[in-house]
C-alpha cells in the first residue's frame, strides 16, 4: 500500500547565523513533518538556543531559509512576509515555552488572564467564554481551578512552567519550540511534566522543537535527534537510533557522558 | 496687565511652531501619539506642562480661556493656569463653559455640551495606555503600528476576575477611529462618551513624556469593552447637594468625622448655573443667596 507523505510542516535550508565572526549555526538544514517532535541537543554553547531563536523568528539569520506550510497560506517563507504576518503567526499557529517561566509569563497578571490573552489577542471579546477556556485548559495542565485568579508568582516552578504550556496552547498552535522545557525543576517534578507533555503532543498532533542538554528528556519526548556541537549538526537520525548506536565522536562523549545511577 | 519680557503667551515663536506642527500632525492622525520637543515650563511637570504648551501654542487675544482643575474653576491649578495665560496673553478668562473657546482641563469634560467653536486642551500624565501592560516604548510603538491591542483586554479581563467588574474607572482606554488605543487623560469613565462624536477639537498634551495627541471634531470614540460585560459610566444614588441635579459628575465630600458626607456636582460651573437657573438640592440655598455670595467675591 502507498501513501503520499504529507508536506513538511517545517523546511529549513541552510539556516546559518554569525555573530559578527563568531558562528552561532552552521548550515542547519532539515524538514518537520506534522505530529512531529525533533530533539535538538547538545552541550550549552553549541548553537541549540540560535538555531531556535531564528527558527521561530525571533531572530533573522544571515542566511538560509525557513519555510513554513500555514494553516490557510500555503507554504510562506518566514522572513521574507511582513512582520505583522509574522507576529499573527505567532501567536496563532505557534508557541513558544522558554526555559524560564518568567520570560514566558505575565508576571501581574493572573493566571487565567495568561491563558485568556492569546484569545484576547486574535479576538475574543466575551468575557465569560475566555474564562472557561482559561479553566480548561488550566485543568488539561493539572492546576486546580481555584488557583485561575492567583498570580503567577504564587505558584511553583513546576506549575508556572505548566501554566506556560497552557497559555500556548490554548489557540491550538500547531507548531511548539520549546527551549529546556524541564530545566531548573526537581526530578520527580520533571518526570511529571514529561509525562503531560507527552499525552498533548499525542492527543494534539502537535509538531514539537525541543531544545535540550538532558538526553533523558529528548529520549522520552523526541522522535528524532540532531545533535548539535560548534555551531553544526554533527549527527541526526531517530531518537533510539542515534542514543543506543552514536556514530559521531562526539555523540558518543554525550551519551557515556550521562550519569548511571 | 501682560508681562513684558516675554514672548506672547510665553514660548517663543519658534517652538509655538513645532508645536503647531505636532498638532497638525496629531489631528490628521486620530489618537496617535506625536512627540515632540516638549519645553521647560514654570511648573512643575504633573502640574500642567502638556496642557500649557498646548494651549500656549494655539491660543490668540480673541480667544477666551478657561481652566479647569477636578471640574472646578477655582482650585489652586486651575487658577494659577488661568492667571499665567492673562498675565503672558492677555486674554480673556471665564469660568462660564458656554463662553470659553478654549478650554484647558485636567481630569473632566464640562458637563454643558461643547460646540465646534470651543477646544479643549487635556493635560495628560502618561499617554501611553498600553504601559501598564508592556513597559519597552519600543514594543509599545511596535504594537500600535501594527494594532496588536489584546493586551489591553487582559488588563479588563482581570479587572472582572478581581472585582467581578471593570473596576477602571478613570484614564478608561478608549479606541479612537477604529485604529489607535488612546489614553483618554485621567478623566473619569463618566466623560468617555463624551469624547465620542464630539464637536468640539480635543488636545491632549503630555509634558513629562513628550507627547501630544488629538480627537478631531465628529471622531468615533469607543471605549473598550467585552460582549457580556459592556462599558457603564458611573452611577449615584443620591443628586447633588447643592443644585440637584442627577446627570454631573458627584464628588463626595465627607463633611465631619461622624460619617457624614455630601455628593455635589464636580463641574462648578455647570452646578452654579443650575442653582442661578433655580434648581435647588437638598442642602442648597436658593439663587439669590447664591448670587449675593458670588457677587461677594
Amino acid at each position: 500500500m502507498t501513501m503520499t507523505p504529507p508536506a513538511p510542516l517545517l523546511r529549513v535550508e541552510g539556516l546559518t547565523h554569525y555573530y559578527g565572526s563568531r558562528l552561532g549555526c552552521g548550515d542547519v538544514s532539515f524538514d518537520l513533518y506534522p505530529g512531529e517532535v525533533l530533539g535538538i541537543v547538545g552541550e550549552s554553547g553549541s548553537g541549540k538556543s540560535t538555531l531556535l531563536s531564528c527558527l521561530s523568528a525571533r531572530q533573522e539569520p544571515g542566511g538560509g531559509r525557513v519555510l513554513y506550510q500555514s494553516r490557510h497560506d500555503g507554504e510562506i517563507d518566514l522572513y521574507s512576509v511582513s512582520e505583522p504576518r509574522r507576529r499573527l503567526l505567532m501567536r496563532t499557529e505557534w508557541g513558544i515555552v522558554h526555559q524560564n517561566p518568567r520570560d514566558g509569563l505575565r508576571m501581574t497578571v493572573s493566571a487565567g488572564a495568561n491563558i485568556g490573552e492569546r484569545l484576547m489577542a486574535v479576538g475574543a471579546r466575551h468575557y465569560g467564554e475566555i474564562r472557561d477556556q482559561a479553566i480548561d485548559w488550566l485543568g488539561r495542565v493539572e492546576i486546580s481551578d481555584d488557583r485561575t485568579d492567583d498570580l503567577p508568582r504564587t505558584f511553583s516552578g513546576g506549575m508556572q512552567q505548566r501554566l506556560q504550556i497552557a497559555r500556548n496552547l490554548v489557540t491550538q498552535p500547531r507548531l511548539v519550540f520549546m527551549d529546556e522545557p524541564t530545566g531548573g525543576l526537581d526530578v520527580s517534578v520533571q518526570a511529571r511534566l514529561l509525562d503531560l507533555l507527552r499525552g498533548l503532543v499525542s492527543s494534539l498532533g502537535l509538531s514539537v522543537i525541543i531544545v535540550t542538554h538532558d538526553l533523558a528528556v529528548a529520549r522520552l519526548l523526541a522522535h528524532r535527534l540532531m545533535v548539535m556541537k560548534e555551531g553544526r549538526v554533527v549527527e541526526s537520525g531517530l531518537t533510539d537510533q542515534v542514543l543506543d548506536d552514536p556514530h559521531h565522536p562526539y555523540t558518543q562523549l554525550l551519551v557515556s557522558s550521562v550519569l548511571q545511577v | 496687565m501682560t508681562d513684558t519680557g516675554y514672548n506672547y503667551a510665553y514660548l517663543d515663536e519658534q517652538t509655538k511652531r513645532m508645536i503647531r506642527r505636532a498638532i497638525l500632525k496629531a489631528v490628521a492622525i486620530p489618537g496617535y501619539q506625536v512627540p515632540f520637543a516638549g519645553r521647560e515650563m514654570p511648573l512643575p511637570y504633573g502640574w500642567g506642562t502638556g496642557g500649557i504648551q498646548v494651549t500656549a501654542a494655539i491660543i490668540g487675544q480673541d480667544d477666551t480661556l478657561k481652566v479647569i482643575d477636578q471640574g472646578a474653576d477655582d482650585t489652586t491649578n486651575a487658577v494659577s493656569i488661568r492667571r499665567f495665560f492673562a498675565r503672558t496673553a492677555a486674554v480673556k478668562t471665564t469660568e462660564k463653559t458656554v463662553e470659553a473657546t478654549v478650554i484647558q482641563t485636567r481630569h473632566r469634560i464640562p458637563e454643558t455640551a461643547l460646540t465646534e467653536n470651543q477646544i479643549m486642551v487635556y493635560q495628560v500624565p502618561i499617554p501611553e495606555p498600553l504601559r501598564w501592560m508592556e513597559p519597552r516604548e519600543t514594543e509599545t510603538r511596535k504594537m500600535h503600528a501594527l494594532q496588536e491591542y489584546g493586551v489591553m483586554h487582559v488588563k479588563l479581563y482581570e479587572d472582572i476576575a478581581r472585582f467581578g467588574h471593570i473596576a477602571t474607572t478613570y484614564d478608561y482606554p478608549v479606541m479612537v477611529n477604529d485604529r489607535y488605543l488612546m489614553a483618554p487623560s485621567p478623566i473619569p469613565k463618566f466623560d468617555n462618551p463624551k469624547l465620542n462624536n464630539s464637536p468640539a477639537l480635543q488636545l491632549f498634551g503630555a509634558g513629562r513624556e513628550k507627547r501630544i495627541y488629538a480627537v478631531p471634531p465628529y471622531t468615533p470614540v469607543k471605549s473598550l469593552d467585552f460582549t457580556d460585560h459592556p462599558f457603564e459610566v458611573q452611577r449615584w444614588d443620591d443628586c447633588c447637594a447643592l443644585c440637584g441635579a442627577t446627570d454631573s459628575f458627584l464628588d463626595e465630600v465627607i463633611t465631619d468625622d461622624k460619617g457624614g458626607r455630601m455628593y455635589v456636582c464636580s463641574d462648578s460651573d455647570y452646578c452654579g448655573d443650575r442653582r442661578a437657573a433655580g434648581h435647588v438640592g437638598p442642602q442648597g440655598v436658593d439663587a439669590d443667596a447664591y448670587q449675593r455670595a458670588t457677587a461677594a467675591e
